[in-house]
């Protein structure tokens, strides 16, 4: 036991707690609302093993994404694994005390199979394969997204709750819609270059999308499928300007404001049949607009300048039953914007303007308690991951705008890089294998 | 250039004046006359025809510099507080101007664009642009002005007059545009 361990201390780099969360770094820009319990987490290791490189890494990557776990880290040379395996006390060929002796509770093992790969969860404490799956991986475009489900997977194993890879991210960049993976790969262009297009939201199912045309100050509401790329404009977005739409949870209803000169209101539409726009707040002077309905689609939050700087508000869907949402000071509080409400229901993101500068916020819709997740730059656009615990968004905070994630449990934060710069971003829900779509 | 050419004409008139023993000696006398008088002579009878032609361009000048002037007038641009869309007392004065000038000019219409400074949110500043710019014709309309003449359309942060990122930029950028999209030729000054 201490003599592997010793000759095993130079051969492997165990990756401190600390450089999985650089917390000096991660913290930095957040400081209200944040819970960071180091050593709570359960270490994990990916195990070393040969071939499967790019599975390997996209895995590895993902499952420390998932912000449940302190990777450890070991140096992938053969010797290491041929000495982690084939030793007394192990399961599966993988030597558990080694791994254990590093903090891991769970060692993910990988393994090629006939057109595919197996993946098995080591739990060490229990010294048992705790599951394993083998699933079969295309090389076409689909690739990275089945190996991102399959650390979904991974995740809901090891922590009882799937990981978000599977999923996408749309935002503008130089008036023009792109998607990205969860990872920050494979970005693609979905609109035409030479149009202005703002405000990309996802489908529930993740095959269209919707965002703003905009034109010589005018604009409608496009609906995209992604697929074939077809698109019309949602009823009642032919005229004015329409901004800021939002599905409803079963996809068959869009809410959208339309600016014209008696103001900004929110209307509804129906884009299952393509009819029956339907005004559900009447502004007067005021402006209403930025509608997110609640997962259970009973819900809207919007925004609203009712009562002079634009405020959280909601009603029900039917546009009746208006009430403030996020308490504010009048006068103090600076303006509230671009809410969007979680995937669990519980709570409703968006950002408030603190000191001249808008930061990310929560607000509990049950206790209406108000919570600050940035301080640093100038932080704005939220958008949920579809695990309820992160938080995409845009800051200025690496000199131009880029998302960044940050994981409302620990404040970890990292960056989404993007070519250009980029704004309004919209993360999609957990996209199924009826959902993908190749790459146009 | 000019001496060498000076002294091939002297040196040519030398020569004719040379050679010319036996044409009328006449002749190069009246040359030089006809050369000196046509030029005070038609002065004096194209003088008033020029000073009338003068006249006319000088009055047509000031009919285009005050065309230019209600043309620049109709199209001033007019500033907002940071997230205000409400006319501003100083702006009245121009917007005044522009409601005397579509009176006079009832075939003249207007495209009033809203815009805001990139502080607050994208979609936000769409909603308040276009506040601003209907603020603008509800002003208008207040004036006399018939509603239909006057298009609302917002760009919110979209196209900033100033790229810049100071408080100066930020307070350009807060405006209404005004694009005469109709009847914008020969316009009437108001009275």
């Amino acid at each position: 036991m201490t003599r592997s361990f010793f000759w095993l201390v130079p051969a492997l780099f165990v990756a401190p707690s600390l450089a999985a969360q650089d917390t000096t770094r991660v913290d930095e820009g957040v400081r209200v609302g944040v819970d960071y319990r180091p050593g709570v987490r359960p270490g994990l290791v990916v195990l070393p093993g040969p071939g499967l490189d790019s599975v390997r890494s996209i895995i590895r990557r993902d499952l420390d994404y998932t912000d449940r776990f302190e990777m450890i880290t070991v140096a992938d040379a053969p010797d290491i694994a041929g000495t982690a395996r084939g030793t007394s006390e192990s399961g599966g060929g993988v030597n558990y005390g080694i791994y254990r002796q590093l903090g891991a509770e769970f060692a993910v093992e990988l393994s090629q199979a006939a057109g595919g790969v197996t993946a098995r969860l080591h739990d060490l404490n229990e010294n048992r394969l705790r599951n394993q799956q083998t699933v079969s991986l295309s090389s076409g475009p689909e690739f990275r997204l089945e190996v991102h489900r399959l650390a979904d997977e991974i995740a809901r194993w090891a922590s009882g709750t799937s990981g978000a890879a599977a999923s996408r991210m749309l935002f503008v960049s130089g008036g023009r819609v792109y998607r990205a993976d969860s990872d920050g790969h494979d970005i693609v262009p979905l609109t035409s270059p030479g149009q202005t297009a703002l405000s990309p939201v996802w489908s529930p199912d993740g095959q269209r999308i919707a965002y703003t045309q905009l034109g010589e100050g005018r604009g409608g509401v496009a609906v995209q499928t992604l697929s074939s790329g077809a698109s019309f404009l949602a009823p009642g977005t032919q005229t004015a300007l329409n901004i800021t739409p939002a599905f409803s949870p079963d996809g068959r209803t869009l809410a959208y404001a339309h600016s014209d000169e008696r103001g900004t209101d929110i209307y509804t539409a129906n884009v299952a049949e393509r009819c029956c726009a339907q005004r559900l707040t009447v502004g007067r002077f005021a402006d209403n607009l930025s509608p997110t309905f609640s997962p259970d689609g009973r819900r809207i939050a919007f925004i609203s300048t009712r009562a002079g700087p634009p405020q959280l508000y909601a009603m029900a869907a039917d546009g009746t039953d208006q009430e403030l949402l996020a308490p504010f000071d009048f006068g103090a509080t600076g303006s509230s914007n671009a809410p969007e409400w979680s995937p669990d229901g519980a709570s409703v993101v968006f950002h408030r303007e603190v000191s001249g500068s808008p930061q990310i916020f929560l607000v509990d819709v049950a206790g209406r308690r108000v919570r600050q997740l940035t301080s640093s730059g100038r932080n704005e656009d939220p958008t949920w991951a579809p695990d309820g615990r992160h938080v995409a968004f845009i800051s200025d905070r690496s000199g131009r705008r880029q998302i960044w994630i940050v994981d409302i449990e620990t404040g970890r934060v990292r960056q989404l890089a993007t070519p250009g710069a980029a704004r309004l971003p919209s993360w999609s829900r957990r996209l199924g294998r009826a959902t993908i779509v190749p790459n146009p | 250039m000019r001496a060498p050419s000076l002294l091939m004409l002297l040196a040519a008139a030398a020569f004719a004046v040379a050679c010319g023993g036996s044409p009328p000696p006449e002749e190069p006398a009246p040359e030089p006359t006809p050369a000196a008088e046509p030029a005070p002579q038609p002065e004096p009878v194209d003088d008033s025809a020029e000073r009338e032609r003068m006249e006319r361009e000088r009055m047509a000048r000031e009919a285009a510099e005050r065309a230019r002037t209600v043309a620049a007038d109709l199209v001033a641009v007019i500033n907002f507080d940071y997230d205000q869309a409400t006319v501003r007392s100083a702006d009245q004065a121009t917007l005044d101007r522009k409601a005397a000038i579509l009176i006079a000019n009832p075939n003249v219409k207007l495209r009033i664009s809203g815009h805001a400074d990139e502080r607050g949110s994208d979609e936000y500043n769409l909603a308040l642009g276009n506040r601003r710019a209907a603020a603008a014709k509800r002003y208008l309309e207040n004036k006399g002005v018939e509603g239909s003449r006057l298009e609302v359309i917002s760009y919110g942060e979209e196209r900033p007059a100033n790229p810049g990122s100071d408080e100066n930029a930020f307070a350009q950028n807060r405006r209404d545009e005004f694009e005469v999209t109709a009847g914008g030729d020969n316009l009437t000054a108001p009275q």
